[in-house]
C-alpha cells in the first residue's frame, strides 16, 4: 500500500494566508515518525508568523504512536504562540487512532481541508 | 489446558530485537494475517498492533544489552489469528502498566503508554505470560 514514488513517506506544505498546511502522504511509523517531527518543527519555526497548523491527511494510511508523539509536539509549540493544529480528511483507520488516544478532546477534526480554511 | 497451549502455530522468526528489523517483522506478521483471511483494515491494525509491541521490546526488554525476539503466528483454539511475540529480557509485563490519561488536558499529555493503549483497543484480547524466561505477549484477532 506503499506511495507510487516507492517512497514511504512524503511531506510537503503550502501556504494560505491564515495557515501553514502541511499534507503528509503514506505511512508514519516508527521509522519515519522522525523525519515527520523535525519536519513540522521546521515549518512551525520557517513560518513565525503564523500560529496555525493545518495538518491534511487525506493520503496518509497509517499513523503509530511515534507520529502522534510528533503531532503532540506540533501542538504544544503552537498553543505557546496561542495558535493551534487543525487535523483535515483523515481515513478511517487513522481517525480512529486519533480518538483512541484522546486526541479529538483537543485538536479540531474537519472533514475536509476547505472547511477548516473557513473556520481560522 | 489453556489456549496457549493449544495455539497451532503456523509460521515463525526470530531476530536481533533492534529498530532494523521493525519493517520486516511487521511485513511478516502481515502476510500471515493475510493468508489467515483477514481483511486489509484489521491487517492494517495488526501491523500497528505489531509494531507498538515490538517498539516496546526493543527499547526496554534488554536494558542495553542485545537479545532476540521471536514472532509466531497461527490460529487458536477457536480458528482466530494469534500472534506470539517473545523476548527473554527482563520480566516485564507492558499491560501491567498504567492506562495513559486519555482525557487530560493537551499541557498535561504523555505519550507514554499510549501505543500498548492501542494495542489493548484494536486487537480483540491481548495477554501476557512468563514461561520459563520469557516474556510472551499473544494478540488475538477474531476471524
Amino acid at each position: 500500500m506503499g506511495l507510487s514514488t516507492g517512497k514511504e513517506m512524503e511531506l510537503s506544505t503550502r501556504n494560505e494566508s491564515d495557515a501553514m498546511v502541511v499534507s503528509v502522504k503514506g505511512k508514519v511509523d516508527t521509522v519515519t515518525a522522525a523525519e515527520f517531527e523535525k519536519y513540522l518543527t521546521t515549518q512551525i519555526e520557517q513560518h513565525s508568523d503564523k500560529n496555525m497548523l493545518i495538518v491534511n491527511l487525506k493520503e496518509l494510511y497509517y499513523i503509530s504512536s511515534a507520529g502522534l508523539r510528533a503531532i503532540l509536539g506540533a501542538t504544544k509549540k503552537l498553543k505557546e504562540k496561542h495558535g493551534d493544529v487543525i487535523l483535515a480528511e483523515l481515513q478511517d483507520t487513522v481517525r480512529e487512532v486519533f480518538e483512541i488516544a484522546g486526541f479529538h478532546s483537543f485538536l479540531k477534526i474537519f472533514e475536509t481541508e476547505q472547511s477548516a480554511l473557513e473556520q481560522i | 489446558m489453556s489456549r496457549y497451549k493449544t495455539m497451532r502455530i503456523l509460521s515463525e522468526i526470530r531476530r536481533p530485537a533492534r529498530i532494523e528489523h521493525l519493517r520486516e517483522l511487521v511485513a511478516f506478521v502481515d502476510k500471515c494475517a493475510k493468508t489467515h483471511g483477514i481483511d486489509s483494515e484489521r491487517c492494517l491494525k495488526i501491523g500497528l498492533a505489531t509494531e507498538e509491541i515490538l517498539v516496546n521490546i526493543f527499547d526496554y526488554a534488554y536494558q542495553g544489552s542485545e537479545g532476540d525476539v521471536r514472532v509466531r503466528c497461527g490460529a487458536d483454539q477457536r480458528g482466530w489469528f494469534a500472534a506470539e511475540f517473545e523476548d527473554t529480557g527482563i520480566p516485564f509485563d507492558m499491560l501491567a502498566s498504567d492506562e495513559p490519561d486519555t482525557t487530560a488536558d493537551i499541557s498535561e499529555r504523555r505519550i507514554g503508554g499510549l501505543g500498548i493503549h492501542l494495542v489493548r483497543k484494536l486487537m480483540d484480547e491481548v495477554t501476557y505470560r512468563r514461561e520459563r524466561d520469557a516474556n510472551i505477549l499473544t494478540i488475538i484477532v477474531r476471524s
